[in-house]
């Protein structure tokens, strides 16, 4: 081998190792649009929640805050106002018409006014929502513990998911209202209430009222605001996009605790 | 296997200059291994980490962002007085200009629109939180996986305590070894076989220091890990705190990076890349020394 040619060769090598740089950023983005490649990828989450879920006690509590930590407004993101006549006509009446439909696999379905809400048993925390897009927001939030609903309604053996059912139309034409879903484990968590207090005031509009999930081991969108109904199901399948929340159709993790 | 694998250079080597040295069996196969698998890793976690940056490019010290206080970072498009849109850091309060940059770049059809970090430097190259997590949270498992190999690696084969543990004597040596370094001055011989005291506390530091803490800041900002022990988080000063430190150690380890491949320039940038790839690192003679070969 001549000199030149080794020479040749060391170009080669760094030219390799520069075009492997510029090949592994377009690979990235081809590889995004890809049907197969995202679902590899999906593993680390799956990898995630697999970890999560076995060093995580079943009932670990998401930390509390002190009165002096709260933010001074609590930030309003997504819907802030449904698009959707029904809601408006409650919002009007001060939510004096509104039910809460709680049914799907459950042996005694149940249509709860707020007032008959409010007289469930309570729990009143001071927590840190976190966004999927980085932001906190510290509230302290005061409702139903979603777990003393379920013992009312009595979920059926087959049941494993609670599914929200939304008012606010995440399209402008009224269609394809939120909704989210979580496990039951989730659900009987002491700090999973439907909230219709925010900082010691009647819940506002722009935050979800009358109603909204707090799910505090997980991140926002996870907690539904605006909710009209309440389903047992065994599977979100069957549920618009089928993968159990507005967002998760769209390519979020249905397990948000990431 | 530290021994040497071929004592003399090849004749052809002294067609052009004569280089003298031998090669030496420097790196093993699994750090050269467990080193390229970090080299993507780390590529892929910072760019996809730009991107979820990108959904809210701001920092916040403390437990929440919404605290009385405005960010300590803030990567801003605003539009200017002309309605284009202008790119603006905002850093304790001082604001500067860098559009083009950071806070508006140009998107795929050359329109300047508002966007924390440029597409050349995100994965994917678009604006796609749901896509850039995908990426984040896989390679964040091989990080996990390639350190926890490498240490396992490092004190198994006692390449921790043989190669990369100072000692005493050479602790000494450090003033030493800066005045080395910012001359230029490479090792050679012997002493070109090993690791330098700085290139051992720097190595150690990031192995040690900066990616647990990087990888703790990370696992501080999941809503899932914070409820292990309610309040853990606040080591960090908070959540948003631990955002902030996951960003800038993030930064930091791109520093690291910057002065290893310069080092790795200067001191020989094909006799070090060969090793890290085939092992063979040769050894310069006192006499043959070319640094920039």
């Amino acid at each position: 081998m001549s000199h030149s040619n080794k020479l040749t060769r060391r170009q080669i090598l760094v030219r390799a190792i520069g075009g492997a740089g510029a090949a592994l950023l377009a690979g990235c983005n081809r590889l995004s649009q890809t049907e197969w490649a995202p679902k590899i990828l999906g593993a680390g989450e799956s990898a995630s929640l697999a970890a999560q879920r076995l060093i995580l006690p079943r009932q670990s509590m998401a930390e509390e805050f002190a009165e002096s930590d709260l933010s001074p407004e609590f930030r309003s993101n997504g819907t802030a106002m449904p698009n959707n006549a029904k809601y408006a006509a409650l919002a009007n009446g001060g939510f004096s018409e509104y039910h809460l439909q709680v049914n799907g696999l459950v042996e005694q379905p149940a249509n709860l006014s707020l007032a008959e809400v409010r007289a469930l048993p309570s729990r009143t925390q001071i927590t840190r929502h976190d966004c999927v897009e980085g932001w906190s927001a510290i509230g302290k939030w005061k409702g139903a513990r979603l777990g003393a609903v379920l013992e009312m309604v009595r979920p059926k053996p087959e049941a494993r998911y609670v599914v929200f059912h939304c008012a606010d139309p995440m399209e402008s034409d009224g269609s394809s209202p939120y909704y989210e879903s979580i496990d039951l484990e989730d659900a009987f968590h002491p700090q999973t209430i439907l909230a219709y207090e925010l900082n010691d005031k009647t819940l506002p509009i722009a935050n979800g009222a009358p109603l909204r999930v707090r799910i505090e081991r997980q991140l926002g969108y996870k907690m539904a605001k605006y909710i009209l109904r309440i389903e047992l199901v065994e599977s979100y399948e069957k549920i618009a996009g089928g993968k159990g929340g507005y967002w998760e159709d769209q390519g979020y993790e249905w397990y948000a605790g990431i | 296997m530290a021994e040497v694998q071929s004592s003399l250079a090849s004749p052809r080597d002294d067609l052009r200059k004569p280089r003298g040295g031998y090669l030496y069996y420097r790196h093993k196969l699994p750090v050269r291994i467990l080193h390229w698998i970090n080299v993507i890793a780390l590529t892929i976690l910072l760019m996809s980490g730009l991107n979820i940056f990108n959904a809210h490019p701001s920092l916040y010290w403390g437990k929440s962002s919404y605290n009385g206080r405005p960010p300590i970072v803030e990567l801003r498009g605003d539009e200017d007085a002309d309605g284009e849109t202008a790119g603006v850091t905002k850093i304790f309060g001082h604001a500067f200009d860098t559009t083009g940059f950071l806070g508006a770049s140009s998107n795929s059809q050359g329109e300047m629109v508002a966007r924390g970090f440029p597409s050349w430097l995100t994965i994917p190259d678009n604006q796609w939180l749901t896509m850039a997590r995908r990426w984040h949270f896989f390679f964040a498992w091989i990080l996990v996986i390639n350190g926890l190999c490498y240490i396992g690696y490092a004190i198994a084969s006692r390449h921790l305590s043989r190669d990369l543990a100072p000692r005493q004597a050479e602790l000494r040596t450090i003033g030493q070894s800066i005045v080395d370094h910012l001359k230029f001055k490479h090792p050679t011989g012997e002493a070109a076989k090993h690791y330098n005291v700085l290139q051992k506390l720097t190595y150690l530091l990031v192995i040690f220091v900066l990616l647990p803490l990087m990888i703790l800041a990370g696992l501080g900002l999941s809503p899932g890990m914070n409820s292990l022990i309610p309040g853990w988080v606040d080591v960090f000063g908070g959540r948003q705190s631990a955002r902030t430190i996951h960003f800038v150690i993030a930064w930091l380890i791109v520093a690291f990076v910057l002065v290893h491949v310069f080092e790795v320039i200067v001191s020989g940038l094909w006799n070090n890349l060969r090793s890290m790839i085939s092992g063979r690192y040769r050894v310069p003679t006192k006499e043959n020394h070319e640094p920039l070969q």
